[in-house]
C-alpha cells in the first residue's frame, strides 16, 4: 500500500456531468454499505444499553486486563519491527548484493501468511511436544500460553509493514547524501541520525501506524498461542470473542468499539502522516 | 534509477545492518516456518498427499481458492471505482471518504468478523431485506465472500490510487482531441497504464483473503464441504489432535503464500518499469 | 526540509519508557498481596461452564480461605473441548481439566499428563454432574417438534456445533443414535436418522455457544441441539419469549468429567488445592451450585435445595450403548469415521 499521491493541478473532469454524478454515487453507495455500515453498527450496538452499560463493560477487570496486555504486546511488538525495519532499509536500500531479492521476498512472507498457520508454527516449536517446548520447559520458561507466545506471534504478523515502508524509499532515495555526509568526515551514526532518518521519517512513522493497528488488532494468530486465560493472556480482540460467547453482546461490542477506536485513530493519523509527506516531498 | 548499484564502498554499516536483518529474519520469519516444515515432513510423502487429498480437505482448499478469487476480482472493480471517483473527482466530504477507505485493514478482524455477520444476519439490518429477497448472505458462501471484499478493498484502492493520480492528462486530451470516445479512451490509454497496479492489487487482496480468519469464521457457517475455509479446517484437525493433518494443510497454504509472493514481485517490478 | 533528528529520538525514547511502564504494571498486576497467602490454579473448561464456574470459583475461594487462610484465585480458560485438550498437550499449564467428555481426558492420559484409570479417583467416574440433550425450539413449537425422528423430517431446519470440533455436538450426534437403538432399531436405521438430521443442518458451529447464538441471535434454524443447561440458560437469557424447551423420550446422559492434571500439579506443588476444588464439587454447597445452574446434580436432595426440578428423561449412557468414548470416537468421529461419511455422500 503506497501513500497517496496527489496531482499538481486540479485534475480535469471530462466525462459527462451525468456520467461523473452516477460513479460518485455509486462510489458513495459501495463506501456507505461497506464501510460506514459496519462502523455505525459497531457503536449501536455498543451503546445499545445506554452509556453506563458501555462504561461498564469497558472498566470490568477482566476488560481493563486485556486492554492493558493488548497495548504491552504492541509496545513490544511495535519497537522491535521499527528496529529491524531500519536495519533491513538501510541494508536493503542502501546496498545490492546477490539474493537481495530473496531476502525481501521472505520478509514479505508473514503479510501472506494465514494468521492461523501463524499460530501454528509457534506452538510446533515453542509447545510441550514442540522442538524447543521440552528445553524451555524444563527450565521454567513458558512462551505458548503465556504472555512472550502472544508477542511473537504479533511480532510474526507485524514484521513487514515498517520494512516495507522503508526499504523501496530508501532504495529510490540512493546514497548521495550519505556519501557526501561522509566525505565531509561524519561517523556513522551522525551520517545515519541527522541525514538518513530525517529522510525517511515519514515512512517510518507511516510504517509503525500500519505495525500499531495490526498489532493491537491480531486475532488469529493470537488466537492459536494465547491459551485464553481470562485475565491473564486474554488480549482485547479475545475478549471480544469470549464476550461474544457469553451472550454479552453489548459488552462484547463495547470492548469492540474501543478496538475501533484504536483503528479510527490509526486512520486518521495514516492520513495526517500522507499528507504530511506529500507536502515536504520535493 | 534500476540501473544495478554494486555495494557502495563508502558507506559503513552494511555488515552489521544486513546481520541484525537476517538475525530477526531467521529468529521471527524462517525458524517457525521451517518448524512447520521440518513437522509435516516427518510423516511419508504418502500420509502427506493422503492427508491433503481427502475430500473434505480438497472441497476447503476449492472453496477458499475460488471465493478469495472472486472477492479479488470484486475488490478490484468496486476498488477502480472509488479510486477514480476518489483520485479524479473533487467533491465535499471526499477527503474523509478517503480516509475510510482504510477501515477493513485497521479494523481487528474479531471486530469486522462479528460486525459483519450482525449487519447480514438473517435478523440484521442487512440481512432481513436481502434474505426477503430470496439472497441470504450470512452463513452462506456469499457471505465469506462479502467478508473478503470487505478486507481485499484497501489494498486494490490504495495500489491504484498512486498511479491514477500519477498519469499524464495530456495523454487522455491527445487521445479525446483526435475524436476518441472517453470509454475508449479510458480503454485504450488509462487501462494499460494501470493495469500492472491493478494486478499488484488483487493479487494482494488475494494472498490476504485465502489466509483470512478471524474475520470469516464468524460469518462462513463453517459447514463441511460447504463454507468450511481452508484456515478454518487448519484449526479444526488441529483441535481433532490431528497434528500431521494440520501442518500438512499449513504447509500447502504457506507454499501459496510464497508463490502469490513471488507473482507480487514480478508485478511489482511490471509497475515500477511501466510506470516510468 | 529541516532534519530533525531529535524529535525521533525523542519519539524513541517514549515508547522506550512506555514499555518499561507497562511491563512494570505488567509485573505488579502478577502479585498483587503477600505471596504466603494467596495461591492460584487454573481451570481449562469447555464453552457453556463459564457462568457456572464463576459461582463455584467464589464459592470455592470462599470456603478455602475460611478454613485455610488462603487466598486463592481460579483463573478459567474456556473453549470447545477438543480444542482445551490440544492446549493442554501443548503446554497449556492447566491444574485441573473440567472438560465435555471423558475421551478429551483419555487424551490427556495417554500423553501422560493424567495418569491412567484418572476416572477411578473421584465419585461417579469422576463426573459430579450430568446433563443431557434436549430440544430449544420457537415459540409455540410451529414445526411440532417432539422427537428425534421429527429432526429428520424434510423441512426442518437443525442447527448443532459440528461434532468434530465439539464435545456437546458429540453428545447431541450419540444421543440421536443412541435413541433409535432405544427404540427397537439397528444400527442401519441409526444412521439414516443421524444422516437425515444432519441433511438438515444449515449452519455447523465450531462450538456449542457459537450455535446458540446462531439459533437465538440470528434466528436461524427451527431447532437447536442444546446440553440441557445450555438450553435453560437459553431460555433465561432471551426472557422466556421466543423459544421453549422439549424434552425428547429418550436422551443420552452427559457426564462431563473433572480431573487433576498429575503433570502440572506435581511441577507447581498445588496437587492438595487442586483436589480440594474438584472435591468441592461433590459438596452439598458445589452440588447446588451446579442445580442452580441447571446441570443435574449427584447428591440427592441437592436440586430441591436450590430450587430446581429436572424433568424425567429415559436416559442412556456412551459405556452401555456404544461400548465407551474410546470405541465411539474411533467409530463415529476419527477421519473416515461414520460422521465424515454421511457428508461425503452427499
Amino acid at each position: 500500500m503506497g501513500g497517496e499521491v496527489r496531482p499538481v493541478s486540479a485534475p480535469r473532469q471530462r466525462e459527462p456531468r451525468a456520467v461523473r454524478g452516477l460513479l460518485i454515487g455509486l462510489a458513495l453507495l459501495a463506501i456507505a454499505l461497506f464501510l460506514l455500515l459496519p462502523l455505525a453498527a459497531v457503536f449501536v450496538e455498543a451503546f445499545r444499553n445506554g452509556a453506563g452499560a458501555w462504561l461498564a463493560a469497558v472498566t470490568e477487570p477482566d476488560a481493563r486486563h486485556a486492554l492493558k496486555l493488548t497495548l504491552l504486546v504492541a509496545a513490544i511488538a511495535v519497537p522491535v519491527n521499527a528496529a529491524f525495519g531500519l536495519a533491513a532499509g538501510w541494508a536493503l536500500g542502501k546496498f545490492r548484493f546477490p539474493g537481495r531479492s530473496l531476502v525481501l521476498t521472505l520478509i514479505d512472507l508473514p503479510f501472506a501468511v494465514s494468521p492461523v498457520v501463524a499460530g501454528l508454527v509457534f506452538v510446533l516449536l515453542f509447545g510441550r511436544s514442540g522442538f524447543l517446548g521440552p528445553w524451555l520447559a524444563d527450565r521454567g520458561v513458558e512462551v505458548v500460553f503465556a504472555v512472550p507466545g502472544i508477542v511473537l506471534a504479533t511480532v510474526f504478523v507485524t514484521f513487514p509493514f515498517v520494512a516495507r515502508e522503508i526499504v523501496p524509499l530508501m532504495q529510490s532515495q540512493g546514497t548521495d547524501e550519505e556519501e557526501a555526509a561522509r566525505g565531509l568526515g561524519a561517523g556513522f551514526f551522525t551520517t545515519f541520525l541527522r541525514v538518513t532518518l530525517p529522510n525517511v521519517k515519514w515512512a517510518l512513522l507511516y510504517g509503525i501506524v500500519l505495525c500499531g493497528a495490526r498489532a493491537v488488532g491480531e486475532f488469529g494468530a493470537v488466537s492459536v498461542v494465547s491459551g485464553h486465560i481470562r485475565g491473564a493472556t486474554n488480549t482485547l480482540p479475545l475478549h471480544v470473542e469470549a464476550l461474544y460467547n457469553e451472550y454479552a453482546f453489548q459488552g462484547a461490542f463495547a470492548a469492540a468499539s474501543l478496538l475501533t477506536l484504536v483503528s479510527l485513530a490509526t486512520m486518521v493519523a495514516k492520513a495526517l502522516v500522507s499528507r504530511r509527506a506529500g507536502e515536504e516531498a520535493p | 534509477m534500476r540501473s544495478a548499484r554494486v555495494s557502495p564502498s563508502l558507506l559503513p554499516g552494511f555488515g552489521p545492518a544486513l546481520g541484525v536483518t537476517l538475525l530477526g529474519l531467521s529468529l521471527v520469519v524462517l525458524a517457525p516456518l521451517a518448524a512447520l516444515l521440518a513437522t509435516s515432513l516427518r510423516g511419508s510423502p504418502r500420509a502427506f498427499l493422503e492427508a491433503v487429498s481427502t475430500p473434505r480437505v480438497v472441497a476447503a482448499m476449492q472453496l477458499s481458492f475460488l471465493l478469495s478469487f472472486a472477492a479479488a476480482a470484486v475488490s478490484t472493480l468496486l476498488g477502480l471505482l472509488l479510486g477514480w471517483v476518489l483520485v479524479r473527482y473533487r467533491f465535499p466530504g471526499r477527503r474523509l471518504l478517503d480516509a475510510l477507505v482504510d477501515l477493513p485493514f485497521a479494523l481487528p478482524t474479531a471486530v469486522a468478523g462479528i460486525t459483519l455477520t450482525t449487519l447480514y444476519a438473517p435478523n440484521g439490518w442487512l440481512g432481513r431485506p436481502l434474505a426477503a429477497l430470496g439472497v441470504p448472505v450470512a452463513f452462506t458462501p456469499l457471505g465469506i465472500g462479502v467478508a473478503l471484499v470487505f478486507l481485499g478493498l484497501p489494498f486494490t484502492v490504495r495500489t491504484l490510487q498512486p498511479v491514477l493520480a500519477s498519469l499524464d492528462p495530456e495523454v487522455e486530451d491527445a487521445a479525446a482531441s483526435l475524436g476518441a470516445p472517453r470509454l475508449a479512451t479510458f480503454r485504450r490509454v488509462v487501462l494499460p497504464e494501470i493495469l500492472p497496479s491493478l494486478l499488484t492489487g488483487s493479487t494482494l487482496a488475494f494472498a490476504r483473503g485465502l489466509g483470512e480468519y478471524g474475520s470469516v469464521v464468524f460469518i462462513s457457517g463453517n459447514m463441511p464441504m460447504k463454507t468450511e475455509i481452508a484456515p478454518l479446517l487448519v484449526m479444526t484437525k488441529l483441535e481433532q489432535y490431528d497434528v500431521a493433518g494440520a501442518t500438512a494443510l499449513a504447509t500447502v497454504l504457506l507454499v501459496a503464500s510464497f508463490l502469490l509472493l513471488l507473482v507480487l514481485n514480478r508485478l511489482e517490478a511490471w509497475a515500477a518499469r511501466s510506470g516510468r | 526540509m529541516t532534519s530533525r533528528p531529535g524529535q525521533l529520538l525523542r519519539l524513541a525514547a517514549a515508547l522506550a519508557a512506555a514499555v518499561a511502564a507497562l511491563l512494570a504494571i505488567h509485573s505488579a498486576s502478577g502479585r498483587a498481596a503477600s505471596p504466603s497467602a494467596t495461591a492460584e490454579i487454573l481451570n481449562v473448561s469447555y464453552d457453556p461452564t463459564r457462568e457456572l464456574y464463576r459461582d463455584v470459583n467464589a464459592a470455592f475461594a470462599k470456603a478455602w480461605k475460611e478454613k485455610t487462610g488462603t487466598t486463592v484465585t481460579v483463573r478459567m480458560s474456556h473453549g470447545g473441548s477438543g480444542k482445551q485438550a490440544r492446549a493442554v498437550i501443548d503446554g497449556l499449564q492447566a491444574d485441573v481439566v473440567t472438560l465435555a467428555l471423558a475421551w478429551d481426558v483419555d487424551v490427556l492420559a495417554d500423553r501422560g499428563l493424567v495418569r491412567p484409570g484418572w476416572q477411578a479417583r473421584l465419585p461417579h467416574g469422576s463426573t459430579p454432574y450430568t446433563s443431557t440433550i434436549v430440544f430449544l425450539v420457537r415459540a409455540g413449537n410451529p414445526k411440532g417438534i417432539r422427537d428425534w425422528s421429527d429432526l429428520a423430517r424434510p423441512g426442518v431446519s437443525v442447527v448443532t456445533p459440528n461434532p468434530k470440533t465439539s464435545g456437546g455436538a458429540r453428545w447431541n450426534y450419540l444421543a440421536a443414535w443412541g435413541s433409535a437403538l432405544k427404540s427397537g432399531k439397528g444400527e442401519r436405521e441409526a444412521r439414516d436418522l443421524v444422516a437425515g438430521i444432519f441433511r438438515n443442518v444449515s449452519v455447523l458451529d465450531t462450538g456449542a455457544r457459537g450455535s446458540t447464538t446462531t439459533f437465538l441471535q440470528r434466528g436461524l434454524g427451527d431447532v437447536l441441539l442444546a446440553w440441557e443447561n445450555e438450553a435453560q440458560l437459553a431460555l433465561a437469557e432471551t426472557g422466556r419469549g421466543g423459544v421453549e424447551i422439549v424434552v425428547p423420550r429418550s436422551s443420552i446422559l452427559a457426564e462431563p468429567p473433572v480431573t487433576v492434571v498429575d503433570a502440572v500439579v506435581d511441577r507447581k506443588g498445588t496437587r492438595a488445592l487442586a483436589e480440594a476444588y474438584l472435591l468441592f464439587l461433590y459438596s452439598p454447597e458445589g452440588q447446588a451450585l451446579a442445580a442452580r445452574h441447571h446441570y443435574r446434580p449427584r447428591l440427592p436432595g441437592a436440586a430441591a435445595k436450590a430450587g430446581r426440578a429436572f424433568p424425567a428423561v429415559a436416559t442412556f449412557t456412551v459405556d452401555e450403548l456404544f461400548g465407551g468414548w474410546r470405541a465411539a470416537q474411533k467409530k463415529h468421529f476419527d477421519d473416515g469415521g461414520v460422521f465424515d461419511s454421511l457428508f461425503a455422500t452427499r
